[in-house]
């Protein structure tokens, strides 16, 4: 079969849709293997800055109760002891307010960093750690991009902390506490796939409101908390600049590059060593 | 001499024990400048490595959740396992090339490479802040083959065993085991060429470890070409070391080198020089590649883009020059002082990308605590311990004994 260059192309056509086309069908609802996972969308609007989640997420986690900060105060991040932090910015909106905590992403950094699996994306969404397999490394927190991944750095028996999205409630089919609790409907728990249709929904309805971007939809290859917002994300601290496929992407070309080396150098080693070994005779007998 | 044990017959009858027990007492003067100095540091090291298990890494390191690896990883680790690429170049050469010049200098700088790796996964597990499951990716609670770093663990560990399997014919012949030395010496050539294969992966797998973090890199330092930069660098890197580390041992350990040894060594080095040279090249070339491509010219005005000269003119360019100038003038100080801003150069480089250019924009930026470099310090002092008491006991550096020439 001779092959040019149209027909190599349109081969690469098919092979590409078939895959794609695969993939979808085990994506897709009725499929067996259904994967959906779910999130949080924050509604930025509508969120009053009370930080009663935050007294929640450390009820739920055993942290220490946070303390009564000014309502506009320096920028604050999450920490080893505290999962989520409500910030106050200054926009060009008036004051808005920003719930932080981990992204759980879908194809989260931190996952493909963790050399013993102990950062774990559940098929049910959330992101979780498990002490067991965890060596305390701290190459996650190098790779996440949004740095959500605390290390107990004054303990002789570290832990690593970060939002789980309440996994434990979530198995008992309870909704996430800092959602569950929220006075002011800011934060709304469900499959990832209808909040992004309920966040379309909120942009097209109220289009002088939001800002017509949810943040969380690509970044990062898609996150499991989604963002809305009345202004730009740069105003609210987030960094706009991430690139939209996945993080574990970057280093894929270079993981499956390791069997073809294993295979090709040393064949490649041996035969240089064999072709070589003439040149023992000529030079001078040294040792051996 | 020939009689049945082997083990003993180059101790004149000794048993092995108490051979092994006389061994382990220092030979030589005690109060040397070189002691004095290190025996503090040693001390103070081990007491800050108590305090660092006691209350945690936070306690005596400046690492932050922002930064969260800073000197113990950027030079122990990085930086000290490219200065251990010495041993698979040489092994490369001699083995596998067969240039039988560079033979008299293979088992130090495998003895070497295997000692930095030993010690410097050693300082991997003072970082790691869940060291008792280190072994956890090794025995399969959780193999995360999608991690860069399982790559790396798995290398370090196979790669400290090949080296010891290159290493260990000194061994024998240091304890007279002749047979133990035939089957040992027979196994070199498949060590060399399995350790070979794992060095390029985990000399490139150090940098690829930053692939993900992207964003966080200085845009000069990053690049999706990281793994291919470590590698290369990791060949003038070895070898600059290997120069180097040669001058200093023929004179420390004078007495130990054969007359013929001694007089090979400038030929040696001189050969070496233009081996550094021609990676140089390559490396610089590709750099500046890399930098054309990504279109950073407008960053070269800021403090980091006149760093990032720095590094690239006066410790790329300007050593590999130094380099060629001197191998075509025969000048074996001059490829000496190219070897010491080359291995500069590369302490810079790894630094850039690990702790310098890592996390450049934050405001508050991360400098290591005198207690890391203490602890740094200490574990280097402890190899350069160890290394000087197995070259002043086995055939390292001195010629094997005469039995392992003797015709069965």
């Amino acid at each position: 079969m001779s092959l040019n260059r149209r027909g190599f192309f349109k081969l690469l056509g098919v092979t590409g849709m078939t895959l794609a086309i695969g993939k979808n069908s085990v994506a897709s609802p009725d499929s067996k293997n259904t994967v959906e996972f779910y999130g949080i969308l924050y509604d930025a609007t509508r969120c009053k800055g009370c930080r009663g989640c935050e007294f929640d997420c450390a009820e739920a986690h055993g942290f220490p109760e946070p303390l009564p900060t000014k309502k506009i105060a320096t920028v604050r991040k999450t920490d080893e002891s505290c999962n989520t932090v409500v910030n106050t910015y200054k926009t060009s909106k008036g004051e808005v307010f920003c719930k932080r905590q981990c992204m759980h992403c879908n194809e989260p950094a931190c996952v493909a960093a963790c050399l013993t699996q102990a950062m774990h994306k559940t098929k049910m969404g959330p992101v979780t750690w498990d002490g067991d397999k965890c060596m305390g490394c701290r190459y996650c927190m190098v790779s996440c991009p949004f740095d959500s991944p605390k290390f107990e750095f004054h303990s002789a028996n570290p832990k690593i902390q970060k939002c789980d999205m309440c996994f434990e409630r979530l198995k008992t089919g309870e909704s996430p506490a800092c959602a569950f609790n929220c006075p002011n409907e800011a934060l709304l728990y469900g499959k990832r796939r209808d909040l992004i249709r309920e966040a379309r929904r909120r942009i097209y309805e109220k289009q002088d409101l939001y800002i017509d971007h949810i943040y969380g939809e690509h970044e990062a290859g898609g996150t499991g908390w989604l963002y809305l917002s009345p202004v730009p994300f740069n105003e609210l601290g987030f960094n706009t600049n991430l690139q939209q496929s996945s993080y574990p992407a970057l280093t894929k070309g270079f993981l499956y590059s390791v069997p073809t080396v294993f295979v090709l150098v040393p064949a490649l080693l041996l035969g240089i060593h064999q072709a070589t070994k003439g040149n023992q005779l000529n030079g001078e007998e040294e040792d051996e | 001499m020939n009689n049945s044990y082997q083990i003993t017959t180059s101790q004149d009858g000794k048993s092995i024990w108490r051979f092994l027990v006389t061994e382990l007492k220092p030979k030589g003067k005690f109060l040397t400048p070189f002691n004095l100095i290190s025996i503090p540091i040693m001390i103070l090291g081990l007491g800050l490595i108590v305090i660092r298990f006691w209350k945690g890494i936070g306690s005596i390191t400046n690492l932050t959740q922002e930064i969260p690896w800073g000197l113990w990883i950027g030079f122990d680790v990085v930086t000290g396992v490219a200065f251990a690429g010495g041993a698979y170049v040489l092994t490369f050469m001699v083995y596998i090339l067969n240039m039988r010049k560079y033979h008299s200098i293979v088992r130090v700088t495998v003895l070497n490479g295997f000692l930095a790796y030993v010690f410097y996964a050693g300082a991997l597990l003072l970082d790691l802040g869940r060291p008792w499951h280190v072994i956890n990716p090794i025995i399969g609670y959780g193999f995360g083959t999608s991690s860069v770093l399982f790559l790396v663990a798995w290398h370090f560990l196979l790669y400290m065993i090949a080296e010891l399997i290159e290493f260990s014919p000194a061994i024998a012949e240091w304890l007279g085991a002749r047979k133990a030395r035939k089957i040992l010496s027979g196994m070199t050539i498949a060590a060399v060429i399995f350790g070979i294969t794992l060095s390029t992966l985990h000399q490139s797998g150090l940098g690829a470890l930053y692939l993900m973090a992207k964003d966080k890199i200085h845009p000069l330092w990053y690049s999706e070409f990281i793994p291919i930069m470590f590698f290369v660098s990791s060949i003038f890197a070895g070898l600059s070391m290997v120069i180097f580390e040669g001058s200093i041992s023929h004179k420390v350990f004078f007495k130990q080198i054969s007359e013929k040894n001694h007089k090979a060594q400038n030929g040696i080095i001189h050969g070496l020089s233009k081996i550094c040279a021609g990676a140089m090249f390559a490396y610089f070339f590709l750099q500046l590649l890399v930098f054309i491509h990504g279109q950073h010219w407008n960053l070269l005005g800021t403090p980091m883009g006149l760093w990032y000269l720095l590094e690239m003119l006066g410790f790329v360019l300007l050593p590999m020059i130094l380099y060629f100038v001197s191998y075509r003038t025969n000048n074996i100080t001059m490829i000496k002082v190219a070897a010491v801003i080359t291995m500069l150069g590369v302490i810079l480089n790894r630094l850039n990308v690990t702790v310098i250019g890592f996390r450049w924009d934050m405001a508050v930026r991360y400098v290591p605590s005198w207690m890391e470099l203490v602890v740094t310090m200490a574990v280097i002092f402890t190899e350069i311990w160890i290394f000087r008491w197995v070259i002043n006991r086995m055939p390292v550096l001195s010629d094997p004994p005469a039995w392992v020439n003797e015709p069965e």
